[in-house]
């Protein structure tokens, strides 16, 4: 079981080495990595995803419960404590949705055949075209991929690392996701450019020229500003699905004031 | 000496595979490369400008890829023995998947694309199936998902095979290749000879005859329907 990654300092864009001792994330923490586009923050959460040897490319080092992991852990799926949502819309293997998740559940070594079904039916709560197990994951769209890929990792991924780059992307209900995959004791790691999503987090990591700039917690005063910034969020999402949906807006937007 | 035969289709990213071998252990290994190709090849000439190594490249032509392979390959061992280096590595042409070029000694490697679709594995045939490593390529371009998806049906096809997954480009997680590599024994160059079973030699086609039809042809066996003799192998 894992209570704890750790990480250590790798190298920036210029070659020099990161400004830190070891980043620990602990089970049950949420965390978010913000910077610019290009500052690192996918190279960070694929070095966990790799859990990095100082073979890739910013030369960082992956700690499992403070012990160097093994060659198995890295190469075998079923022993991989480590789930990752890419930015990638698109699945390219020719099968339907129904044996794409049958083949997954076999590599993590699933049995229980149910869990297929289960899969489709979560994905179906973040997206709003429904997925049918008869689809081609190749023809689904951006948004139902990342949806199946998130149900994905939460049920048959089923790891208690959580990487997520970049959700509020995908034109899917990020809060349904967020929500169910807040307090399960997993390290979840979002990255993010969305206000909401990064003051959800108990954790802040700034990305800069390809390394780690600081870390910041947290105060109680964010804990106040995420909450007004989630109604905030719900009214827009409200909002945006009324448009979605082909309605006209009238009175919702005319009654909020955002002064 | 040591060996490595490489092996994949076209643009799998065998050629970025070699580059990050050869950047890893030129320092501390004299390292010769052959190339087979059909019709060109440009591997020979980019790794001796960038590493300044030892490069050959042999172009097969009229000759089946794998055929020339087997016929040359004793020449290049030579070749790269009486030029004192300490690891050969041979990138095969990769275009058919009825053989595969590997040696009972040596490293094979196979190299698959992760967008090459999900029954590659299988229809790649010896290949995969008699490679002692798999390396799956591109692994940036797919969801984590997609990518454990391809290890099965690499390990359906062949539950024995050590997998590694990297972004060839980069280099990423190579270090357990390159511990292998340097782990392998010596070749004893009077002992060695392919893994597989090469397909049957010649019939009248092989040798040029164009007209077509059974009339016109011998040493053909397998007709589209019809019998074909209860020795050979017919695919699967």
């Amino acid at each position: 079981m894992i209570n704890k990654i750790t990480i250590l300092p790798g190298l920036d864009k210029r070659g020099l080495r990161e400004k830190f001792d070891q980043i620990t994330l602990a089970a049950g923490e949420t965390i978010s990595i913000v910077g610019p586009t290009g500052s690192g923050k996918t190279a960070f959460i694929t070095d966990i995803e790799l859990l990095a040897q100082g073979d890739t490319s910013t030369r960082r080092r992956l700690l499992v419960n403070g012990q160097v992991p093994g060659d198995d852990i890295r190469s075998n799926p079923s022993l991989k404590p480590i789930a990752m949502i890419t930015q990638n819309t698109k699945c390219f293997a020719d099968v339907s949705t129904e044996e794409f998740l049958g083949i997954h559940a076999r590599a993590r070594g699933i049995q229980n055949d149910m869990v297929v079904y289960e899969t489709i039916d979560l994905a179906n709560k973040f997206t709003g075209e429904k997925i049918e197990k008869d689809n081609k994951v190749t023809v689904l769209s951006g948004g139902q991929t990342r949806s199946l890929l998130v149900a994905d990792a939460i049920l048959i991924g089923a790891a208690p690392v959580i990487l997520l780059d970049e959700i509020e992307n995908a034109g899917i209900f990020k809060r349904e996701v967020v929500r169910m995959i807040q307090d399960t004791g997993k390290i979840v790691v979002f990255v993010t450019h969305d206000p909401v999503i990064a003051l959800l987090t108990q954790k802040r990591i700034i990305m800069e020229n390809g390394a780690v700039k600081r870390i910041i917690h947290r105060s109680d005063l964010e804990v106040k500003a995420a909450h007004n910034l989630l109604e905030l969020d719900t009214r827009v999402d409200i909002i945006r699905e009324r448009l979605r949906a082909g309605k006209m807006i009238t009175k919702e937007l005319t009654a909020v004031n955002f002064a | 000496m040591k060996l490595l035969v490489i092996a994949g289709p076209p643009s799998a990213g065998k050629t970025a595979l070699v580059k990050q071998i050869v950047r890893r252990l030129q320092g501390e290994m004299r390292i010769a490369f052959l190339k087979i190709d059909v019709v060109k090849a440009f591997e020979d000439i980019e790794l001796r400008k960038e590493f300044n190594i030892m490069t050959r490249k042999w172009y097969s032509g009229d000759l089946c890829p794998d055929h020339a392979g087997v016929m040359i390959m004793a020449d290049a061992i030579e070749w790269a023995a009486s030029n004192y280096s300490d690891l050969l590595i041979i990138e095969s042409a990769g275009l058919c998947l009825r053989c595969s070029p590997y040696l009972n000694q040596g490293l094979g490697v196979v190299v698959l694309s992760s967008i090459s679709g999900i029954h590659t594995p299988e229809k790649m045939g010896a290949m995969v199936s008699l490679a002692d490593i798999a390396i799956v390529t591109k692994i940036d371009l797919i969801s984590q998902a997609e990518r454990e998806v391809m290890i099965q049906k690499i390990k359906e096809v062949h539950p024995g095979v050590i997998l590694m997954e990297t972004n060839a480009l980069q280099g990423t997680s190579l270090h357990h290749l390159y511990a292998l590599i340097k782990d392998s024994p010596d070749i004893e160059e009077e002992n060695l000879s392919l893994k597989g079973n090469p397909p049957l030699g010649t019939c009248t086609i092989c040798i040029g005859k164009k007209e077509i039809g059974w009339k016109h042809h011998f040493g053909i066996i397998q007709k589209l329907d019809g019998q074909t003799a209860e020795y050979l192998y017919r695919g699967e």
